[in-house]
């Protein structure tokens, strides 16, 4: 499944990233602490967090991750979404919470 | 580039984690036109990364120095800051003395440390205490 394609299952909407909508994902990953991430979540996996400062988007695109997903109506800070169409990193937002979008990815064979 | 070598120097500036990463990725930059392998490039990209937030949050920026070539990435990021009293402590798993403020951003986690260990082939520091520290870092690529 592509990122486009989870956006829609999610009910969520890409707020960045018109070049990486494409992107495969390979599985999923929760969680908040910055480094943990860069140690533990393998690539291409779509990151959920409730970050939404600047700093998400250069690690997500360090781990080499396919998208970032902002659960509960989070919404991105500015800084954040020029660094991610900069980077071209994909963040989609979605109402659901965090583990709602674990259940919806997993249905959907991720 | 006499001796072959590509290098770069970026300055690193102090308490502000708005633009904290900015040197990385653009090495990261650098690394991906020279057509270095994407496993090197992420092993010294996220090693600089985590080099360099720790001397934005903890080390009152610096300066990061880069040198490319010879099948050698060589990384050393300097600051003027408070050093490591206990440079075996913090390179620990969870050991991290960040303050409040950042670990709210999801920084703190105590990993950024034993991440370059896992990432870089070789690492060094030196600090001391009330003068600063550098971290030196090497990421071996096959040469082509
Ligand atoms: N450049 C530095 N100057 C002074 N102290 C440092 C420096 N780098 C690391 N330290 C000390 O070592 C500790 C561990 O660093 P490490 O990068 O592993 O974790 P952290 O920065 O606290 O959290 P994380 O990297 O997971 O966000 C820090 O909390 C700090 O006390
Ligand atoms: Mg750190």
């Amino acid at each position: 499944m592509n990122v486009s394609e989870l956006s829609e299952k999610l009910g969520g909407r890409i707020l960045t990233g018109e070049g990486s909508r494409e992107r495969q994902i390979c599985g999923i990953y929760c969680c908040d602490l910055l480094s943990w991430v860069m140690s533990h979540a393998a690539k291409g996996s779509a990151w959920i967090t409730v970050h939404n400062h600047v700093n998400i988007v250069a690690v997500a695109a360090l781990s080499e991750l396919s998208c970032i997903i902002m659960p509960e109506g989070i919404e991105a800070e500015e800084a954040t979404l020029k660094k991610a169409a900069a980077e071209d990193v994909a963040i989609i937002s979605t109402d659901l919470s965090a583990y709602d979008v674990c259940c919806i990815a997993h249905d959907n064979g991720i | 580039m006499a001796d072959g070598l590509m290098k770069l120097h970026y300055e690193i500036p102090a308490d502000d984690l708005t633009y904290a990463g900015e040197a990385s990725s653009s090495v990261k930059k650098v690394l991906v036109q020279l057509g270095i392998n994407p496993v090197q490039i992420k092993k010294a990209a996220v090693s600089m990364y985590e080099a360099e937030i720790n001397a934005v949050i903890h080390g009152h920026g610096g300066a990061a120095d880069i040198e490319i070539g010879n099948g050698r990435i060589f990384i050393c990021i300097e600051d003027k800051g408070p050093g490591i009293p206990d440079l075996e402590l913090a390179m620990q798993e969870g050991w991290s003395t960040a303050s409040d403020e950042v670990r709210e951003m999801g920084f703190g986690a105590g990993m950024g440390l034993p991440n370059i260990k896992r990432y870089a082939d070789k690492l060094d520091i030196e600090t001391e205490t009330g003068k600063g520290t550098k971290v030196m870092i090497t990421v071996m690529y096959p040469n082509t």
